[in-house]
């Protein structure tokens, strides 16, 4: 039986990671397509930028490490509530509010890095927390807290920092009236430390954020695959009444999948503004990195390990889009991701054929699953 | 007296998409569809109407029959709605995926494929389409003179054809889903699509009808959002989509509450805009850049009323559940 078990769990992460890696060629295509009708002569140069500036120089390189940082963290926030049956689309939120508490600590306490990290992580556990005590104990959709909290977030970090006078660049002799201090002047040790790689890769976008995030994807890897507590977290999701019958604390645990996804969206933001690259903007838009996480999550089926790769790659071809420039808006790229996304409706089917065909072709003793039904077996059953 | 007229105008400006979009959402999830993609349906409906708008300013046509254009970019903004709306149909319904993968996938799309398209048409650069002024119903449209009072303060201060939809789409609403058999069967798909079946109701076409309809109120919404927000389009909605939908589960998924939702929360984030001009509203002098206290206010208020009323909230018992016709 346990051998059976093992064999149904890995046999989808292959297929998956063969459906996704057919969804991206197939989105690449389609950007070509896309290309090519806007613009025929300039195209073929884009699209050779498109999927090859990342590796054309170390700098580029590092851009991407850099890109894909908060974008592995706010995977991360979407894939673990995903994992647990939670949709967490408030992750901008989480992000706004992790990034907020890392700066006041760096700017307005003047932390070390490390110290403004973990503000940054208790900041997005914290906003976490609203969506998760409401899904648990009121009983409201988790998905319209969020989306009230991320605009809350917006409003409450532009009200505390134009309250804090040190915070604001203007403070410490900048120009801009909008947008908070740069961590150069303000406070050097709360940069994330670069270890000599800025230099090494020629690039000064280039720090240990990268290494970071890996460290939290195996975390919410170990914590998901590997304890009991993970175990718990995702047979909430599954079936809340079964896990309840089975004697697990149902409401307790909404709230902690929803507090640890919110601190992996408010790591996020930490490592995004204290790189020292990105100051916070006082706008009246949400910040879109929270969303990205989405797709990132997507990508990966929701597999902590996978949003690495995932956020990778999307970083990897954003950094082609705005090598394409200006023959070519860099929008084009969130057009080639969302046909990727749509098309892993497709390679959800596809999984379902080979796991299928695959289980048939091992398993003799006849116990196996009820395969998913075919959609082009449905009859038509008409009206009236 | 005139700021009471503009306040109650702007409320009711912008509670209309709120409203149709929301009553977009409702459709979707009565027949066991979340429509997560309402963001993007509403930018692919403003986005189609506006260029069309602009043709139709460009052919001399506009100008002539101001009302009768604008007609038609209502149209035009309900068919494309719908159209995009379609293919979060097909993920969901046939390809039996999850709902917010094709509901992301749309929502990435959209505002990234309104900027590729208006720079493609308008030249490097031009990121905005700019709304035509005769767009507006004005008292001009009456043959009225132009007075100061407080009703034509309130009803010609921004008067545009699209609320007279969202009150008319409204009545349609409530007359479709509680009025009529195909209602009676699209709300049986969302709470039990088994039973639904067993009693020969096609639950994949009453799921694709309500993500049509969704679509078809998702783009009027998106036109009716663009006009209301100021004079020309810029590829976003602003989360408007979003907000809908919270709007939608505010309203507990019933028309009527989904209009209260929708003028509740419009008015209150109206009062955030107009804190500075309403003189019995505390100020907070002492603090700076006090206007955020006023624009978090909607949220936060919607939130308290839910948790309030969330006893009673309930949603379709079979949303978001794709219907597989093997697992009776």
């Amino acid at each position: 039986m346990s051998e059976k078990k093992k064999r149904s769990f890995r046999l989808p992460n292959m297929t998956s990671f063969f459906a996704s890696m057919i969804s991206i060629g197939i989105g690449l295509v389609f950007g070509l397509i896309l290309l090519i009708i806007l613009n025929p002569e300039a195209s073929g140069e884009a699209f050779v930028s498109l999927i090859s500036a990342g590796f054309r120089s170390s700098d580029k390189f590092a851009k991407v490490l850099y890109q894909a940082a908060p974008l592995i963290m706010t995977g991360l926030s979407v894939a673990f509530a995903f994992k647990t049956g939670l949709f967490n689309i408030g992750a901008t939120g989480q992000y706004t509010v992790g990034g907020a508490f890392a700066l006041i600590a760096a700017i307005q306490l003047q932390q070390p890095w490390y110290v403004c990290l973990i503000l940054a992580l208790i900041g997005g556990a914290f906003w976490g927390l609203f969506p998760g005590l409401f899904k648990a104990y009121f009983n409201v959709n988790e998905v319209i807290t969020s989306i009230m909290f991320n605009w809350i977030a917006m409003f409450a970090v532009n009200l505390t920092i134009n309250n804090l006078p040190m915070m604001l660049a203007k403070y410490w002799g900048g120009a801009q009236m909008d947008r908070t201090a740069n961590l150069a002047q303000a406070n050097p040790s709360a940069l994330i430390p670069r270890l000599g790689l800025d230099e090494l890769m020629n690039s000064n976008y280039m720090n240990i954020s990268i290494f970071i995030a890996i460290l939290f994807a195996i975390v919410a890897w170990i914590i998901l695959s590997k304890t009991t507590f993970g175990y718990e977290l995702k047979a909430c999701g599954f079936n809340r009444n079964a896990s309840i019958y089975a004697g697990i604390n149902a409401k307790r645990n909404i709230v902690l999948s929803m507090v640890i996804s919110g601190a992996f969206a408010g790591v996020g933001g930490g490592l995004y503004f204290l790189a020292g690259t990105g100051q916070y903007t006082l706008l009246k838009q949400l910040l879109t990195a929270g969303f990205n996480g989405i797709p990132v999550a997507l990508l990966a089926s929701s597999h902590p390990i996978g949003t690495i790769f995932s956020a990778l790659f999307v970083s990897y071809i954003q950094v082609g889009g705005d090598a394409m420039q200006p023959d070519f808006v860099k929008e084009i790229i969130d057009i080639i991701i969302s046909v990727i996304i749509y098309l892993a409706a497709f390679a959800l089917l596809m999984r379902e054929l080979l796991t299928r065909r695959s289980m048939l072709a091992h398993d003799a003793e006849g116990d196996t699953p009820l395969p998913p039904a075919d959609p082009e077996e449905k009859s038509e059953v008409s009206e009236s | 007296m005139n700021i009471l007229a503009d306040i109650l105008s702007a409320t009711i400006l912008f509670a209309a998409p709120l409203l149709m979009v929301a009553l977009g959402g409702m459709f979707s999830e009565r027949s066991g569809i979340i429509n997560i993609a309402l963001e993007g349906i509403m930018i692919i409906g403003a986005l189609c109407s506006c260029l069309f708008l602009r043709v139709l300013d460009d052919s001399g046509f506009g100008a002539l029959h101001p009302q009768l254009a604008m007609f038609y970019a209502v149209l035009m903004a309900a068919g494309t709605g719908a159209l995009f709306a379609l293919l979060l149909a097909f993920a969901s319904i046939n390809l039996k995926a999850d709902q917010t993968i094709g509901g992301t996938a749309l929502n990435m799309f959209a505002p990234a494929f309104a900027i590729v398209l208006t720079w493609a048409i308008q030249g490097q650069g031009q990121t905005t389409i700019l709304i035509p002024t005769w767009a507006r119903i004005t008292q001009e449209t009456f043959g009225i003179v132009e007075k100061d009072t407080f009703l034509q303060n309130l009803i010609f201060k921004s008067f545009y054809q699209t609320t007279i939809w969202a009150i008319v789409l409204l009545i349609a609403a409530v007359i479709v889903l509680y009025k009529t058999r195909f209602g009676l069967r699209l709300r049986a798909c969302g709470e039990h699509p088994q039973a639904a079946d067993s009693v020969g109701i096609n639950v994949y076409r009453m799921r694709y009808a309500g993500v049509f309809i969704s679509g078809v109120l998702g783009g009027i919404g998106g036109l009716a959002y663009t006009l209301a927000a100021g004079s020309a389009f810029q590829s976003t909605v602003s989360g408007y989509g979003f907000l809908a939908l919270a709007v939608m589960i505010f309203g507990n998924w019933k028309p009527w509450n989904i209009l209260g939702a929708s003028l509740f929360f419009a008015l209150f984030k109206i009062l955030g805009s107009y804190s500075g001009s309403i003189p019995f509203l505390p100020k907070f002098e002492n603090i700076k850049a006090s206007e955020n206290i006023y624009l978090m206010l909607p949220y936060i208020v919607t939130m308290i009323v839910l948790i309030l009323t969330s006893k009673k909230s309930r949603a379709p018992k079979s949303e978001g559940i794709p219907y597989d016709k093997g697992r009776r």
